[in-house]
């Protein structure tokens, strides 16, 4: 059998899901067997594959850039799993929702800022109003929550996919867990 | 009227039960651990069916009943975990969160939230519906507690302690629908009202919308139960 081609996507989040992911330490060794990681932004690819097998996206879409980057996603894999509590309910990012992008730069940027007081517009992905998880964006075939969930229900959920066993995802983890 | 005739038996979920006139589906479902979900209910305190998670289906009726209010009837026979009643449960619970702001992994009461336990109970992975993300106030004007209105899920367990146990009735519901919010004494801080400082809301709250401002991180187990002791003590004076 050759091997599963595997992508992990980071959009809006802290990256603690991909350090969960890192928290599979020798076990990864052991996956590295099963699945071939091809874009990741702990590997050199700089594009999306064209195919892949499973995409593990963490983060909610924050700018337009994060939009752009998880319709690619979905158009180049098979089963996507949205990886974390950000991807799946909005989490942390979300936490501006109430407030709006504008008066959130403005605290940043202006206000808080001592010196060359302005809001970057050039190079930086512009911001949607609203913080929103990826499935209202895209068709979303596994849901693992937790902030961040641990390595043991990545690995868990990973072998499962991979070998296509059974997945019981309210008995691994939980929104926060 | 013999004692006879004020038991009554009942089928919950297939399995032979019996009860006492005037006991809830409720209350007999838990004697015969049959478990059925929960959020407004809380031992030791009036019954308001405001959640609807506990609702119930019952032989011969096409109407969901919560299981806290009904009452049983000879020869009932209830349903308390169809596939019908665990696709509303869910939706209940995605309604919750969709409702107003909660963020469980930086919640007071991470860990130790019924809701949040409820959703995975349920196993309930994303949520359908899209947040409503409202902007809604947090009251840190006590001294001792927070009320933070995102994680309100309005099941009014402290309106009801507050009436009922404590006698203080400070703490209400204003307004209605998508709009109700939980107010001390008429809209005034908490800080400023005739509040008793007694707590007893803060241990009720099943969510993280009251907290101990001693509590610090998700550190913050609630303890309900002293509720049921309370009332028997009392009775018994």
């Amino acid at each position: 059998m050759s091997k599963l081609k595997l992508a992990t996507v980071w959009l809006d989040g802290c990256s603690g899901c991909h350090m969960s992911f890192l928290d599979m330490d020798e076990r990864l060794i052991e996956l590295a067997e099963l699945v071939d990681v091809v874009y990741s932004p702990i590997v050199d690819a700089k594009v999306f594959p064209d195919e892949v097998d499973i995409a593990l996206v963490e983060g909610a879409v924050s700018s337009v850039d994060d939009e752009k980057k998880i319709l690619k996603v979905r158009a180049h894999s098979k089963v996507l799993v949205a990886m974390g509590d950000c991807a799946i309910t909005g989490n942390v990012p979300s936490m501006r929702n109430p407030i709006g992008p504008e008066a959130i730069l403005d605290r940043a940027y202006i206000q808080n800022a001592s010196a060359q007081q302005q809001i970057p517009c050039v190079v930086v992905p512009k911001l949607l109003r609203i913080v929103r998880p990826i499935h209202e964006f895209v068709k979303v075939d596994v849901f693992l929550p937790g902030c961040p969930p641990s390595a043991d229900t990545l690995h868990t959920a990973l072998v499962a996919l991979v070998t296509g066993a059974p997945l019981d995802i309210p008995a691994l983890t939980r929104f926060g867990a | 009227m013999s004692t006879e005739v004020d038991v009554k038996t009942l089928i919950i979920d297939e399995q032979e039960v019996s009860g006492l006139r005037g006991q809830t589906i409720l209350e007999v479902a838990r004697e015969n651990d049959i478990y059925i979900p929960t959020l407004c209910h809380l031992d030791g305190l009036s019954e308001v069916g405001a959640c609807r998670l506990c609702l119930v289906e019952i032989k011969g009726s096409n109407k969901l009943l919560p299981a806290c209010l009904a009452t049983i009837f000879e020869g009932m026979e209830v349903s308390t975990n169809t596939e019908r009643l665990q696709k509303h449960r869910r939706t209940i619970l995605e309604l919750l969160f969709a409702e107003r702001n909660h963020i469980c992994s930086v919640c007071v009461s991470n860990n130790h939230c019924e809701l949040q336990t409820l959703a995975q109970q349920q196993g309930l992975t994303h949520v359908r519906l899209p947040y409503r993300n409202p902007e809604l106030p947090v009251d840190a004007s006590h001294e001792r507690f927070t009320a933070d209105h995102n994680r309100c899920i309005l099941c009014t367990r402290c309106v009801r302690v507050c009436a009922e146990i404590e006698g203080a009735h400070i703490l209400d519901v204003m307004g209605r629908g998508i709009n109700s919010l939980i107010i001390t004494d008429l809209h005034q801080d908490w800080g400023s009202s005739a509040c008793t400082r007694c707590g007893k809301c803060v241990q009720v709250c099943p969510t993280g919308a009251l907290f101990d401002k001693s509590k610090i991180g998700s550190d913050h187990p609630k303890y309900p139960d002293f509720l049921p002791y309370l009332n028997l003590m009392r009775e018994a004076q």
